[in-house]
């Protein structure tokens, strides 16, 4: 459809121009004049999202091609958008989401001056930008770009209060890990373009049989190194956690709902390589699940809401790898999407908590707030019930997709992510119950202060906690009701080409509600167990031990990187600074030099002015040549 | 057209206008209007290069081509000409003198006639070198860019200039010396001409005929003059030192069109010449470029000199394009093109802001700074822009030259281009670590007294933001600037 071609790329455009309007124009206007400019272009964005999604024919791929970014012999890469089911979805939960949370921001940052208000916005607004240029990218170079972009806002933002040298630290971090990915990434892209002379994605997928199995696992390998630094996985996770240096709301929706789900689309677009490389998938698994369990048992010790929720993140992306290891696209994403519910309303409820304990993160310091602040209360006990797995709370059914994938696959993968969701009970309510529950905590300042939030915080977090409830309805698998799937038959054509080569699997209709059964009743234990004991927390301050202590310090894994990677190449650039630059390579061109200066000096006490001694060199000098003479004349 | 009916060509304004002017500088009193001559005379030039944009192609080839007699009998004529290559450097070069012209407007030198003037004689200096169609005439100019900077660093330069300029003058002096022993090698193997037996022009150098022994003796000579000013590893230690301790101005010259005199030269005379050499030697070539490239930038890491750092900074880079030079890929040469303008813009950039903080402030070393964020936002703001050109964030216009060069070298050899990768990581290391030791955390006491850079100033940073966008989402125009070049070069590597 022409039209549709038109509107796809004012999609991107219009928070482009709200960075541009507020990163331009930030003294000029007034805070609310902002923060307009900044809600309504994603709003805007939101609409067309919405136009486009609805034109979209079943099972076909719009691309709108705007110029080429570079075009010579052996390289041609197009500024193309590409609309499938797939990219649709994310634009939905990007725009969707992204604007609910630059409502929630207009109050969340009210105490900011003018000027950084809009800066905010502009950074909120260029995220967007960049977050829908990944999606909408028709091939993998325009993808890296927006891959880079979020990249980028993510730093900015992270270093947003950048009086605070420690966020500014936080926000390299974060920055210099996703490079790691990136450069993955970058060779993974070098890779393709080597074997199959394009980068456009219907293009790269319809050639492979040009690869060999080395190439594909190659490639596939070095694409995930790239999901793993923007996606948070091991080894390149810490930086997430770390990333909560950053304004509440930006947890909310870069570090939860959309930029660290980039890794997940990006290896879902991939699905047609990923089904040829066996071996890639397995890492994938074990990465996930590995990563899921690692993040679920440092959560379980964090005092900080924000940490748990953040190390709550990378253990629910674990999932969404293991979805996508086990060959569960649809799964995968369904997950992307009802975690981006359920983790925006759960960051945004927390943003609200915080907000109202004047700027108080820590949990022991809380309690009782269930009373004082009754919608953030009822919405966060709706996300925790969703990201528990409850049913018929939304996370209940992508979760379940992937765990009964991965059972199909090796009943050991399951067993392992039935114990992640256990612990996922556990410490999403270790939190609900010492947040809600109990008695307050804190300062009787505190408790003064203590209020339910404005309108413009409360009400986005109604709309999400609808969204992570009943979000899940769009795809009821077919143990309870045949065809009633619809995420599964929307997503379908996109992963027509991973789904042909998978083995079909189907497990009994008993083994699926057995299943069910086990992790739905062991969730719902710890559930209860955690409510109930937490409820009657009083604070302490008797310290972790043993393996608490272990859990608490994260497992040491980033004083480990310190010892293993940072100190190393600190010192080597030390020795490079010290000793190879100075001493060896000067040393080596200062001792040229000098070596000239020796030589011209003994040569200069040649000429003595004496006649006796030049007329005795001239002999000795005639001597030696009627010597060479007679040797080399021969 | 008719030739005899031209009296006058680009090639010969871009060299001998600057000449005059600079030469006129010395003759001023005032340093105000010294400075506003040289604005004015760097604002005439930059609007000639921009005009040899439009006047290209077999119509306006005899305004872009010019010969004058000039040891008619040795074979050498004063020949200059303007390819697409060329046009690229002459405006960059031109770019770079009208903007530090106009940034520094309120700084003051100490007899700044001989300032201004020397700075004019380098632009004229600069412009033969990238217009020189003869090679006598080209190691002419390449010497004479060279005599104007070495005086402009000795002499306004910081403490340990004498040291410092006196190992960049023999670094570079030395290598061209060589340099001209190859020149004369291989013109000693060129065909005769109508009054010569051999010549000097560039026709003549490119179509010499040399077994591939001959070529590995020339290559031999002529590659430690272009190594030395690019640099590469493990020639590169001239350079922090003459970085360090020229005059910020004169920094931005040396490193935003200095250096790339060593890649331009190799492009237009030593590839096309000597493929066989090339060809032998890559590894060698590109190994150390690439080793540079990841020694350079853990050295970057290291620095609490914001000139050392970005001294560092840059001999990465260009360790890059050499790298990628070397490979003869036409995506990666495609992308040293780029490369070579967008370096050039990104840096003068970073150079400026240092001149700005240097000027207001007296100081340099990261660690006295910070918080600059708080009294100088727009400073800042630019900062952090150029910094991700630095660091070839996409969208700006390094992203899409290193991008293809990146690509070219993977072709060539996986591991080099993955061990080239990891300068993408440390550049993001230490250049994320100067703009948080420059801008963010608390003002100190002397920090605190900072102010922002004043209109003129921002304005010239704002123009040099917009090239870096422009280019990263528009490069296409100056690939088609370059390609002709490109696919010449490439030709001999088939």
């Amino acid at each position: 459809m022409a039209n549709i071609n038109q509107l796809i790329w004012w999609i991107p455009a219009l928070p482009l121009i709200g960075f541009l309007l507020n990163g331009l124009g930030r003294k000029l206007w007034s805070k609310s004049v902002a923060g307009l400019i900044g809600s309504a272009t994603v709003f805007g964005s939101f609409v067309l999202s919405v136009l486009v999604f609805n034109a979209l024919q079943p099972g076909s791929t719009t691309v709108a091609h705007l110029f080429n970014l570079i075009d010579v012999e052996g390289l041609k890469v197009g500024v193309d958008f590409q609309v499938d089911a797939l990219s649709s979805l994310f634009l939905l939960i990007i725009t969707g989401v992204g604007f609910l949370i630059h409502v929630y921001s207009t109050a969340y940052m009210h105490d900011e001056t003018a000027p950084d208000f809009a800066k905010y916005f502009a950074y909120l607004n260029l995220f967007v930008f960049s977050m829908l240029l990944l999606v909408l990218g028709g091939n993998f170079i325009i993808l890296f770009i927006g891959w880079e972009g979020v990249g980028l806002c993510s730093y900015l933002l992270i270093g947003y209060w950048f009086k605070n040298l420690d966020y500014g630290a936080a926000a390299r971090k974060a920055f210099v890990m996703n490079r790691i990915g990136d450069l993955g990434f970058l060779l993974a892209v070098f890779w393709i373009l080597a074997k199959i002379g394009s980068a456009d994605f219907a293009t790269v997928f319809s050639s492979l049989d040009k690869l060999t199995p080395v190439d594909i696992t190659g490639i596939t390998l070095l694409l995930f190194v790239g999901a793993t630094g923007k996606s948070a996985q091991i080894p390149l996770y810490t930086w997430l956690p770390d990333a909560m240096a950053g304004p509440t709301p930006v947890s909310a929706l870069i570090h939860a709902a959309t930029m660290v789900t980039a890794g997940i689309y990006m290896i879902a677009r991939s699905n047609a390589l990923y089904s040829l490389a066996p071996l890639t998938q397995i890492i994938i698994t074990i990465v996930g699940l590995a990563t899921a369990l690692i993040a679920a048992t440092i959560a379980i010790q964090q005092n900080d809401i924000k940490k748990v929720l953040a190390y709550s993140t990378v253990s629910q992306l674990g999932y969404m790898f293991v979805g996508l290891g086990v060959g569960a696209y649809t799964g995968a994403v369904f997950h992307v999407m009802t975690h981006a519910f359920f983790k925006a309303l759960l960051f945004l409820g927390a943003g609200s908590v915080i907000h109202a304990m004047s700027g108080e993160q820590d949990m022991r310091s809380m309690g009782g707030l269930k009373s004082k602040m009754p919608i953030t209360h009822f919405t966060v006990l709706i996300g925790c019930f969703a990201i528990a797995g409850m049913p018929p709370f939304s996370g209940f059914f992508s979760k379940d997709e992937i765990l009964a994938a991965a059972f199909a696959q090796n009943p050991v993968y399951w067993g392992l992510g039935v114990a992640g969701a256990l612990m996922t009970a556990f410490y999403m309510f270790r939190m609900y119950a010492m947040t809600f529950t109990g008695s307050f905590r804190g300062t009787h300042e505190q408790e003064h202060h203590l209020h339910e939030s404005p309108l413009a915080m409360t009400l986005p977090l109604v709309v999400l906690a609808v969204l992570a409830f009943a979000g899940g309805w769009i795809g009821i698998p077919a143990v309870f009701a045949e065809g009633m799937h619809r995420l599964n038959d929307f997503l379908a054509p996109v992963f027509a080409p991973a789904m042909a080569k998978a083995t079909p699997h189907h497990l009994s209709h008993s083994t699926e509600y057995i299943l069910m059964a086990v992790s739905v009743g062991g969730a719902l234990g710890m559930l209860v167990y955690a409510w109930v004991t937490y409820s009657k927390y009083q604070k302490s301050d008797a310290q972790p031990t043993g393996l608490a202590k272990l859990m608490a310090n994260k497992w040491y894994v980033d004083e480990l990187y310190d010892a293993v990677i940072v100190g190393p190449v600190k010192a080597l650039g030390g020795f490079f600074h010290h000793v190879m630059e100075t001493r060896v390579i000067d040393g080596l061109v200062n001792g040229v030099g000098k070596a000239v200066q020796y030589s011209s000096r003994q040569l200069r006490l040649l000429q003595s002015g004496l006649v006796g001694s030049y007329v005795l060199l001239m002999v000795l000098g005639m001597l030696l040549l009627f010597i060479l003479q007679l040797f080399f004349a021969k | 057209m008719d030739p005899q009916n031209i009296w006058i060509t680009f090639p010969e304004v871009l060299i001998w206008f600057p000449l005059i002017a600079g030469l006129v500088a010395f003759m001023l009193r005032s340093a105000n209007a010294v400075k506003n001559w040289a604005l004015l005379a760097s604002l005439i030039t930059l609007g000639v290069a921009v005009s040899t944009l439009i006047f290209t192609g077999e119509k306006y080839f005899h305004y872009n081509n010019v010969a004058y007699f000039w040891l008619r009998y040795l074979g050498s004529s004063f020949s200059l000409g303007l390819d697409g290559m060329g046009r690229m450097l002459i405006l960059l070069t031109a770019i770079v003198f009208a903007m530090i012209f106009l940034f520094i407007r309120n700084n003051s030198y100490k007899n700044a006639p001989a300032f201004y003037g020397l700075m004019l004689l380098a632009q004229s200096g600069l412009m033969g070198v990238f217009l020189a169609t003869d090679a006598l005439v080209f190691y002419f100019f390449w010497e004479l860019a060279l005599i104007p900077v070495y005086f402009l660093a000795s002499r306004w330069g910081g403490d340990r200039r004498i040291q410092a300029t006196f190992k960049f003058f023999v670094y570079t002096f030395g290598g061209s010396l060589v340099m001209l022993l190859g020149i004369i090698y291989v013109y000693l193997h060129t065909t005769p001409t109508e009054f010569s037996d051999h010549s000097f022009s560039l026709m003549a150098f490119r179509s010499v005929l040399m077994n591939p022994v001959q070529q590995l003796w020339v290559f031999g000579l002529f590659v430690f003059a272009f190594a030395i000013k690019m640099p590469i590893f493990p020639f590169h230690t001239w350079q922090p030192d003459a970085y360090e301790q020229s005059p910020t101005p004169v920094t931005a010259v040396l490193s935003a069109v200095m250096v790339k005199m060593g890649v331009f030269g190799v492009i237009r005379w030593v590839m096309p010449m000597l493929p066989a050499a090339i060809v032998q030697f890559d590894n060698v070539l590109i190994g150390l470029s690439v080793i540079g490239i990841v020694y350079a930038s853990l050295l970057a890491m290291r620095q609490n000199d914001l000139k050392r750092l970005i001294a560092y900074s840059s001999i990465a880079h260009i360790g890059l394009m050499s790298a990628a030079m070397f490979s003869a890929k036409a995506v990666a040469m495609q992308g040293v093109m780029l490369q070579m303008f967008a370096h050039g813009i990104n840096i003068l950039g970073m150079w400026l802001v240092v001149d700005a903080i240097e000027t207001k402030l007296g100081i340099r070393k990261m660690s006295e700074l910070g918080g600059v964020a708080h009294r100088a936002p727009a400073l800042t703001i630019f900062l952090v822009v150029l910094a991700f050109a630095n660091i070839a964030l996409p969208l700006t216009n390094a992203f899409i030259g290193e991008f293809m060069m990146f690509n070219g070298l993977f072709q060539f050899n996986v591991w080099y281009a993955a061990v080239a990768g990891i300068g993408i990581i440390l550049a993001a290391v230490y250049t994320l670590r100067m703009v948080q030791h420059v801008c963010y955390g608390e003002t100190n006491a002397l920090t605190s007294t900072m102010t922002d850079i004043s209109f003129h100033q921002k304005l010239v940073l704002a123009i040099l933001v917009v090239v870096v966008f422009v280019f990263g989402v528009f490069p296409q125009p100056l690939i088609d600037l370059t390609k002709e070049t490109v696919v010449d070069l490439l030709s001999r590597y088939k």
